[in-house]
């Protein structure tokens, strides 16, 4: 067995049972007495910041009531009604900057009600009865294609099932889920919870989902919309953007975001393999799953290398401390310029950075960090476009979802506008099929 | 440090905090661990007559109501006086009266409406040394149905017919405890007076259901499917009893009677509003049977506390200070105007004070698009209803106008001059002003 010394890239770092320890729950769910003391604590606002603060605007003041008041399933409702996957969104919405930000106790005592916490309490209680609470409505006979089986999609879906529609969903990969199934951190959705949950979802009835069928590949823009009448696209980032740096391709330097997907589909975790020391490039989301992995595996060193400084950093400052909590390094205002390494990376070379208001500009000064494994994280982009008109690099829509193309809507990642959360992409979605929805039944 | 001691119908203890006669004084264990945690003085848990005790009930004695975070806001109880043998009630509170000279030890009594179940009794309990005796016209469930308790409380004459008994064979000071289940409490007050009663005691406990359990759809605490009404008491009653104590403390007939204070007496604060009611001493249960013992530490350097900010220098300067600022609301002052003002540096947005301003009162506080909550003047009539619903204490507050300002509302110059409605030109039976 290894050990967090083991030079390399190396399996086995940690015995299992300190793996196991390690990726179970970064939030335990609440016992029901958690649950109850959590929910005395709101104080059921008018017009609740914290439900403008919500991109799919749950009424969180409603749900915790019901939560309070001894009806988890209620208060599931509520949230369901809302956003499907409240789950998922339970379990990784950044609440610190959303609803859990605007909470007005947050204001009064910095210590907000645990508004994320007490969703996932409410919507654990409804699924675990394994029951779908919705139904559908009378078949349409109107058929509608969603690209992309992920936040977005899904939520785009499950509104069209029910309002009666007959929904076919295209993934590329072979499993559904999106983002949810392989793009978060493993200990933030345990138990193959993203998986469970498109299964409890599609027990609305009316969605066949397609694996292996990515747009621009099996799919063809030009026969989905000849064979459907309405085409919603949420498809995601699939591109990830090159560092530009010397030395980019030599053995260990890999994309984040690979990295997380294995590393959640990976059935023993004794087996995966990870770096003595780690270097992230990045400072988003991307960059703290995969160096908080990376510690949680057992590397000796990690470091997340972000080219601005703390302020700039897209990932929360509750994201910046959860990481250095668990042992990574924050290290601001550095870029890469080199890769150095004989075949595989040894070393990787930063320059420091500075803006005095023009902009970010090297400062010709460099440092050497050893690596065995250099993470890239900076972003991802649009591997797809369908031929629709972009905006940036993103797909311009306007409305709920319209892009330039008649019968052809877009939401979630892929599509301009909102933050790249999950939760957004779920009010994309859901926003997109009410639209579909209304021009599907002529009364747009 | 402020001087607790209190001298309550000769009566010394070393502060005024007593324990009510009810399930923590029904035994010596009980007692000596309230007297080791610092208690003023008990109320013995209701002594029966001779003979059999009384049984209780094999199942749950006690139902509850909640606030936020469970808080126990309201207890309700279906157990009866002491199920233990007279004779042992008697030889424990011998031997701790004994052991405990400088603490106010009272018996509590509850025995038939006849002369001669009195007469036997009262020898007895003179006989353990104990420094008075409370009498329980109070207790609403089970001995009431027996002719006792709260069945007695609720006729005046009873009342004054045992007390005179109690008054001839007794010769210790007698206080009696009177039941809230009535409509005056003045009337059996009264009639206590009559007896020659040293004393007052109130409230005893509510008539009370907490709740309806909604699967076997039987009132709790439930005892084999089936509830019974029991006698409520804690926080929830407090205002209740604190307006009994009030109406007797400034009716003419009963100004002057010594009151022992009871119902919900939770802090310090609580005691001392009791006391600035025209309470000598206050006694208290629910709170013990919710924290038990040690909370009388708190009450007793909270008020020694208080008091000494407020430069009182003994319990007895504060008793009945509030009295004369009861009055009935035809006396309040009309040309008292306030409004409401939010201070916007501890406003934390919630709008508590919107909703309810907007959806139940009277429109008079304004949200803007950035939840800035100001009040409108023109609409304000000072109901507190604002104050009472947020959730930052001192927050909102009710600020007066002085008089010459133009109350905006109402277009009117705020007078000086005290009127109220029996002068107002509305009133139908008003009197002209000299």
């Amino acid at each position: 067995m290894s050990s967090p010394m083991t030079p390399g890239i190396a399996v086995a770092r940690l015995p299992a049972d300190a793996l196991a320890e390690n990726f179970t729950d970064l939030h335990a769910p609440f016992a029901p007495h958690e649950a109850a003391v959590a929910a005395d604590r709101c104080y059921f606002c008018h017009d609740a910041p914290c439900v403008t603060a919500c991109p799919t605007d749950i009424d969180i003041p409603l749900f915790i009531r019901q939560i309070s008041t001894g009806t988890a399933e209620a208060a599931a409702k509520t949230i369901f009604d809302q956003n499907i996957l409240g789950g998922m969104c339970a379990r990784v919405c950044p609440t610190e900057d959303l609803c859990e930000q605007a909470c007005v106790r947050e204001l009064a005592e910095g210590k907000p009600v645990e508004i994320g916490r007490l969703q996932r309490f409410a919507t654990d209680t409804l699924m675990a009865k394994q029951r779908h609470p919705y139904d559908r409505a009378p078949e349409t006979g109107k058929k509608v294609a969603v690209v992309g089986a992920g936040p977005a999609g899904l939520a785009c879906a499950h509104r069209l099932a029910m309002y009666g529609h007959d929904v076919t969903i295209y993934d590329a990969e072979a499993k559904a889920g999106g983002l949810n199934e392989f793009g978060i951190a493993a200990y933030k959705s345990t138990d193959d919870f993203a998986a469970r949950e498109v299964d409890w979802l599609l027990g609305i009835g009316g969605i066949t989902i397609k694996t292996g069928m990515g747009l621009g590949k099996e799919l063809k823009m030009d026969d989905l919309v000849g064979c459907f009448p309405a085409v919603f696209l949420g498809v995601g980032l699939g591109g990830v953007n090159a560092l530009h740096s010397d030395g980019e391709d030599k053995n260990g330097v890999d994309d984040a975001v690979d990295f997380i997907k294995e590393l959640r589909q990976a059935s023993d975790l004794t087996t995966f393999p990870v770096g003595r020391d780690v270097v992230v490039i990045g400072g988003g989301m991307t960059a703290v799953d995969a160096a908080v992995q990376s510690k949680l595996l057992g590397a000796q060193n990690v470091t997340i290398a972000y080219r601005r400084g703390r302020d700039a950093m897209s990932a929360s400052r509750y994201e910046q401390d959860l990481a250095a909590s668990k042992g990574v390094r924050l290290m601001f205002n550095a870029q890469p310029v080199a890769i150095h390494g004989n075949g595989a990376v040894r070393e990787i070379e930063l320059e420091y950075t500075s803006d005095d208001g023009n902009g970010l500009k090297g400062t010709g000064e460099t440092i050497r960090l050893a690596a065995d494994q250099v993470f890239k994280a900076i972003g991802q982009t649009l591997t797809t476009d369908g031929g629709l008109v972009l905006e940036g690099r993103k797909i311009a829509v306007t409305g709920a979802g319209r892009t330039s193309r008649d019968g052809v809507w877009a939401g979630g990642d892929c599509a301009s506008g909102g933050d790249d959360l999950t939760v957004t992409a779920v009010a994309e979605g859901r926003d997109a099929a009410m639209d579909i929805h209304a021009t599907l039944m002529g009364s747009n | 440090m402020a001087d607790l001691t209190t001298d309550f119908l000769g009566i010394k203890s070393p502060n005024p905090f007593w324990l009510a006669s009810a399930p923590p004084t029904d035994k010596e264990y009980n007692v000596r661990r309230a007297f080791e945690a610092g208690w003023g003085g008990v109320v013995w848990k209701t002594l029966g007559s001779e003979g059999p005790p009384v049984v209780n009930v094999n199942g749950p004695r006690y139902g509850a109501i909640y606030g936020a975070d469970r808080r126990l806001l309201g207890l309700n109880n279906i157990e009866l006086i002491t199920d233990r043998p007279l004779e042992v009630n008697l030889e424990e509170i011998t031997r701790v009266k004994a052991d405990y000279p400088d603490r106010a030890m009272i018996v509590s009594i509850m025995v038939p409406c006849e002369e001669q179940a009195w007469k036997d009794i009262l020898p007895r309990v003179a006989a353990t040394g104990a420094d008075g005796i409370e009498l329980n016209f109070g207790c609403p469930h089970g001995m009431s149905e027996r002719g006792m308790g709260a069945a007695v409380g609720q006729v005046p004459e009873y009342i004054e017919m045992v007390t005179r008994w109690c008054k001839q064979y007794y010769d210790k000071p007698v206080i009696v405890k009177l039941t809230p289940n009535i409509t005056d409490v003045r009337k059996p007050a009264a009639a206590a007076m009559r007896g020659g009663a040293d004393a007052v005691s109130l409230i005893n406990t509510i008539n009370s259901i907490t709740s309806v359990n909604l699967d076997t759809m039987s009132p709790e605490p439930s005892i084999d499917g089936k509830g019974s009404h029991g006698g409520y008491c804690g926080p929830a009653v407090k205002p209740i009893a604190m307006s009994m104590v009030s109406e007797i403390a400034r009716h003419p007939d009963t100004h002057g009677l010594p009151i022992s204070g009871i119902g919900g007496i939770t802090t310090w604060r609580d005691a001392a509003e009791f006391i600035s009611l025209g309470c000598g001493n206050v006694q208290v249960c629910t709170a013990a049977m919710t924290y038990g013992f040690k909370i009388v530490e708190e009450m007793k350097s909270g008020l020694s506390q208080w008091m000494d900010e407020k430069g009182y220098t003994s319990v007895e300067e504060v008793v009945g200070r509030a009295v004369p600022n009861v009055t009935d609301w035809q006396y309040l002052n009309l040309n008292y105007v306030a409004k409401a003002k939010i201070n916007q540096d501890d406003c934390i947005k919630c709008g508590r004070c919107y909703a309810a301003c907007e959806d139940t009162s009277h429109q008079a506080i304004a949200m803007s698009e950035d939840r800035t909550f100001t009040v409108i003047d023109e609409e304000c009539v000072a109901c507190n209803l604002c104050v009472d619903v947020c959730p930052v204490e001192d927050c909102i507050t009710m600020e007066a106008m002085e008089p010459g300002e133009v109350d905006p509302r109402t277009g009117k110059v705020v007078e000086k001059e005290y009127a109220n409605w029996t002068t107002h030109p509305n009133n139908p039976g008003a009197v002209a002003a000299e």
